[in-house]
């Protein structure tokens, strides 16, 4: 079988998943001839998992994303069924907004965004060989035999890639929701010399609506008023469903525990690694022995199906274990299953493999994201996609790729973890990897990032101009509450006392109010009589710079020892068998990883700090040595 | 920074046969020069390396000490730059007045560690020598205290790590209660949060205090052994330090100078001044004596004061009395018990009770020439309940002194104190989950876990000044 030339790309995204959506909207954003590649035409933007977006520190990279010129935000507004910021009263730094989606009707409109985006064509194929050209274009094959020719390409394969499903005893090669997996670009990706593992993952069944009884389970509703995503999203979204709570118990536990050997992967027929972070019900029952019970949600898939997902009940158990476990659990005695629950294991690599740009070190102009690269969850895939797209874009292009750092947000969290200390199992973003949580807030993404979304290109001038008007708006709020005294008065001594504070009886500027943890925007009003009339987001913005003031003071002093150390750049040739004083197991992480600069170094594991040490001394006799010469 | 020439006492400040003052840097011959001279007339400059010339220190055009040059070129030295070693007389005076003239001269005085940081800059040594070198240097310089030292690691770092498994099981709840909302992960009691934070502050507190203890073994306690002229200063210095170190005579105001001496008593280190009898006196010699105890009394630690009880209270005695700092502890003797006279007591009791302002922790009446081994076991005795408290036990109780140690404790200690001042006043918890963080990141760093910017610059600061 002959193949025939196709077309040529600039830039060529295998994969229309959350992570090659946003990987192909970048790039035809910023102005690059660009294919997208689906295996299958009605899996675009699928959510095979949860029927949600958002969630903690997950709704952070949401609203990153968003704030630099993504598209997941937006899309999740205009299919959002229930919206809920999740965390209230726990600080600030750890609210998540958390939607549950239409997910036939999200992957609807993003199919039609990728549709309608000029310079970029949506083709359904697979591709099945990769091959780089000698001048350094990239040759991709589909399985109906074309060669597309692209200068870059970014692969965004998800659990497709090598693709098996594990029900019980039963295995076959598949990819997520029975479309068929990516069967032969595997075996091409490891000719090439990229190094492949196996992952794995779950999801849980899917009953039918009418057969649960929610008569005695706890309803969760969504919040009042709702936040949405987007900063382009300017009226709220609407709750239009309501989800449910139900709990395992010890019956549900003892058909588990008396199934457990059928279970693939306590049988030993997976080999790849699950996550810790969202495990099956078999895994949480085996590794948390002495709980009593488990919580699930049940959540609607969409509003024109009766398909509800149950949400922390995934399990590879075979179909009829799962039957009889999901009956012992209240409310769904009854429970009819559409679709089984399932694990699937899958081909990723290994992000050590990659720069913090998503490229590939040993394979120029080749990206990835996604699970492909060894993360877990829509959002981390969309934030890496992003990425990807921008730098395969800008690299087309001749400039400078974009490197977002630890300290500029989550995204940048996120793809340092995976490059620098790289991902034994799938890696789930969580608020607690970021070191910097108190700044990097899912309510300030916009400061932090949109400035770096307009400089690119993905933020329109439209869009800018509003940030700009909402910053000097925050500014000058910020001076009124500096310089606004509050006179005593029976009024304030009222507030004061009903909020156990203590009184004053002198005159007092409304900063100090608002500093008070007792106190806040709401509680004042009566008092603070010049008070402009703002958007909630100016007041809350005012409102946290005021009251976390002290601990952000302290962070951005973090950032820049962080960022000193990050500017000692290590040269790209160094052999780290050559640097004298370095432990073995140092030399190797080093050479493996070759971090580009000591803060990074100082991140790998089995890199010491006399290891950084012995790095900063070979930088100051290099430097010096430099010196000496000129 | 790194070019400039700097100089410092090598050999450590104390009594001794010889001391080295190393000149280190680009200047060191240049600087060299400026304060010696030789006999023969050749110049330092003239000198090849690995050799050397006898001749004079000069300060202020003045010879103050005959001493022995050494000229090393660089690369081939100990910091790989030009080194000048000036090998003097010994003795404390005449070593500083030397090392002042190096400075004069234009020299800066080196950081303590910075000649081996030098070193391991110039790749004259890696890492784990300059480590050995350090180790090796406090060995010397804390005797009993340091050879503990290996025990007492095992003792910290095993406290250390109890304080951070506590601290990070409170942050991974806290975390798991932030990043799993719907695991229906019980909230942390505030209550229990709070104690464990006071608890684990508390701890460091303990912790900080053995470090202070550490430090009063290593450096010693300074101190001064003040009363009139001939009323047994001097023969309480012989006992302690076990050998005539100052003449005992009957004749008044025998020492003109004030003594140096490090003496160990027990577990303590003493750094002992025997100082000249302080009275009125128109003898030059001796007035300087007096005024440099004075000095001296303004920088002790611990004070002992002797009367002799064979003679009345004199307006001497008080008006030393009265120059003892308020704050300093106080072990007051009252010498010569076997040849008190009548009312004697009554009057140097007489004259403690005048000023009630002073910390005497002891008063005893004694012969030190007859009783000198009960009161050489008192004083230590005293000394161990005052500075160590009652319950202490040096055995267990001291940690070998280190600065960087200390230092980050002291901060892991003060971010947990915000933690708990933030939980009282009801911040909210992911403030409190960022400061615990920190503090486990202290500790992190405590015991070598972590890497900061500074941690070459601090590995160096432990040495002593001179290496």
């Amino acid at each position: 079988m002959s193949t025939y030339f196709a077309g040529e790309y600039d830039v060529a995204v295998i994969g229309a998943g959350h992570a090659g959506i946003e990987a192909a909207l970048a790039s035809a954003r910023l102005g690059c001839k660009t294919a997208v590649f689906t295996i299958n035409m009605d899996a675009v933007g699928n959510c095979p998992c949860n029927p949600s977006i958002g969630g903690t520190a997950k709704g952070h990279l949401v609203r990153e994303v968003d704030a630099l010129g993504g598209e997941m935000g937006r899309t999740a507004d205009a299919c959002t069924l229930q919206s809920r910021m999740l965390n209230r009263g726990k600080g600030p730094a750890v609210h998540s907004l958390r939607a549950q989606i239409d997910r036939r009707k999200y992957s609807a409109v993003m199919k039609h965004k990728l549709e309608l985006q000029e310079n970029l064509d949506l083709r359904q194929a697979e591709i099945t060989d990769i091959a780089q050209e000698e001048g350094g274009a990239w040759l991709l094959t589909t399985r109906m035999l074309g060669v597309f020719r692209a200068k870059a390409v970014v692969i965004a394969t998800g659990t497709y890639l090598g693709g098996r499903i594990y029900v019980g005893e039963v295995s076959y090669e598949s990819g997520p929701d029975g479309i068929f997996p990516a069967a032969f670009l595997g075996e091409s990706l490891r000719k090439l010399g990229v190094k492949t593992r196996r992952f794995k993952t779950g999801t849980p069944a899917r009953v039918k609506r009418s057969s649960i009884d929610y008569s005695e389970l706890e309803v969760q509703e969504g919040d009042e008023p709702t936040v949405p995503f987007s900063y382009d999203t300017l009226t709220p979204v609407e709750n239009k469903v309501v989800c449910h709570i139900s709990w395992t118990n010890e019956d549900t536990k003892k058909i588990i525990l008396d199934n457990i050997h059928r279970s693939p992967l306590y049988g030993g027929k997976i080999e790849g690694v699950g996550p810790r972070y969202c495990p099956s019900l078999e895994d949480k029952i085996v590794r948390f022995a002495d709980k009593q019970r488990h919580q699930l949600f049940i959540e609607p898939c969409g509003e024109d199906t009766e398909e509800m997902y149950l949400q922390g009940m995934s399990s590879s158990l075979p179909e009829e274990v799962q039957t009889a476990f999901y009956h012992t659990i209240k409310g769904l005695e009854h429970a009819m299953i559409m679709r089984p629950a399932y694990a699937i294991e899958y081909d990723c690599i290994d992000p050590t493999d990659m720069l913090a740009t998503l490229e590939f070190k040993k394979f120029p102009g080749l990206y990835g994201a996604g699970q492909f690269n060894g993360s877990s969850g829509y959002e981390e895939a969309a934030a890496q996609g992003l990425i990807a797209g921008i730098n395969a874009a800008r690299k087309v292009q001749g400039k400078e790729p974009l490197v977002l750092d630890r300290a500029s947000s989550y995204i940048g969290t996120l793809i340092d973890d995976l490059v620098t200390k790289g991902a034994n199992e799938p890696y789930r973003m969580m608020t607690s990897r970021s070191e910097y949580r108190l700044i990097l807030r899912q309510d300030n993404a916009d400061e932090r990032l949109t400035p770096i979304g307009y400089e690119i290109g993905l933020i329109s001038e439209e869009r800018y101009q509003r940030f700009l008007r909402k910053q000097e708006l925050i500014a000058q709020e910020k001076k009124r509450v500096a310089s606004t005294v509050i006179s005593p008065s029976e009024t304030l001594t009222k507030i004061l006392v009903s909020r156990e504070t203590s009184d004053v009886n002198t005159g007092i500027r409304l900063i100090e109010l608002l500093k008070r943890p007792e106190l806040n925007y709401e509680a004042l009003a009566p008092v603070d009589l010049t008070r402009p009339e703002l958007d909630a987001a100016i007041f809350e913005q005012v409102e946290i710079a005021v009251k976390y003031e002290g601990y952000i003071k302290k962070q951005i002093a973090a950032v820049e020892n962080m960022r000193k150390l990050e500017n000692k750049l290590l040269p790209a040739d160094i052999d780290y068998k050559d640097v004298v004083g370095l432990r073995l197991e140092a030399q190797e992480k080093l050479n493996a990883i070759r971090p580009l600069n000591i803060g990074q170094a100082g991140r790998i594991s089995g890199v010491s700090p006399s290891d950084v040490n012995v790095l900063m001394i070979y930088l100051m006799k290099q430097k010096r040595g430099g010196e000496k010469h000129e | 920074m790194i070019n400039s020439t700097i100089a410092a006492i090598s050999s450590g400040l104390t009594e001794a046969g010889i001391s080295v003052i190393r000149i280190s840097g680009s200047d060191a011959i240049g600087i060299g020069e400026k304060v010696f001279r030789s006999v023969s007339g050749k110049k330092l400059s003239e000198m090849s390396g690995y050799t050397c010339a006898l001749g004079k220190v000069i300060s202020n055009k003045r010879a103050i000490d005959e001493c022995i040059a050494t000229v090393f070129r660089a690369p081939r030295s100990y910091t790989g730059e030009d080194i000048v070693e000036l090998s003097c007389h010994g003795g404390i005076a005449v070593t500083r007045d030397t090392l002042r003239a190096v400075l004069d001269a234009g020299a800066t005085l080196a950081q303590p560690g910075e000649f081996t940081k030098r070193a391991f800059l110039n790749g004259k040594m890696d890492l784990i020598e300059a480590e050995s070198v350090m180790n090796l240097i406090s060995a010397k310089s804390s005797g009993e205290a340091q050879a503990a030292l290996s025990v007492k690691e095992g003792y910290i770092s095993k406290q250390v790590n109890e304080i951070k498994a506590e601290l990070m099981n409170l942050a991974a709840h806290l975390n798991a209660w932030a990043d799993y909302p719907e695991e229906d992960i019980p909230a942390i009691e505030p209550e229990h949060l709070k104690n464990s934070l006071i608890n684990a502050s508390y701890q460091l507190r303990e912790l900080l205090r053995k470090y202070d203890a550490g430090k009063l073994m290593n450096n010693g306690i300074n101190t001064v052994i003040v009363g009139r002229p001939n009323v047994g200063k001097s023969t309480l210095m012989n006992l302690l330090s076990g050998h005539d170190r100052s003449i005992v005579t009957d004749v008044p105001g025998t020492t003109r100078d004030t003594v140096e001496e490090q003496i160990q008593l027990g577990d303590f280190r003493l750094n002992l001044i025997d100082t000249a009898g302080i009275h009125d006196t128109d003898d030059t010699v001796e007035k300087i004596g007096v005024e440099r105890a004075q000095k001296k009394l303004e920088t002790a630690q611990f004070v002992v004061f002797i009367v002799d009880l064979s003679v009345p209270l004199s307006a001497d005695d008080e008006h030393i009395y009265k120059m003892i700092p308020s704050d300093i502890p106080v072990y007051f003797i009252n010498n010569k018990s076997d040849r008190c006279t009548g009312s004697n007591m009554d009057d140097y009791d007489g004259l403690r009770e005048k000023y009630p302002d002073k910390n005497v922790i002891t008063a005893i009446c004694t012969s030190l020439k007859n009783e000198g081994d009960r009161v050489k076991n008192n004083i230590e005795y005293v000394l161990g309940r005052y500075f160590l408290g009652r319950d202490f036990s040096y055995a267990s109780d001291v940690i070998s002194y280190n600065e960087r140690q200390r230092s980050l404790t002291d901060k892991t200690k003060t971010v947990i104190d915000e933690a708990v001042k933030a939980l009282s006043i009801w911040e909210t918890l992911d403030a409190v989950t960022v400061l615990i963080e920190e503090a486990v990141g202290y500790i992190a760093e405590l015991t070598g876990e972590n890497v900061t910017d500074e941690v070459v610059d601090r590995v160096f600061h432990n040495f002593c000044v001179g290496k």
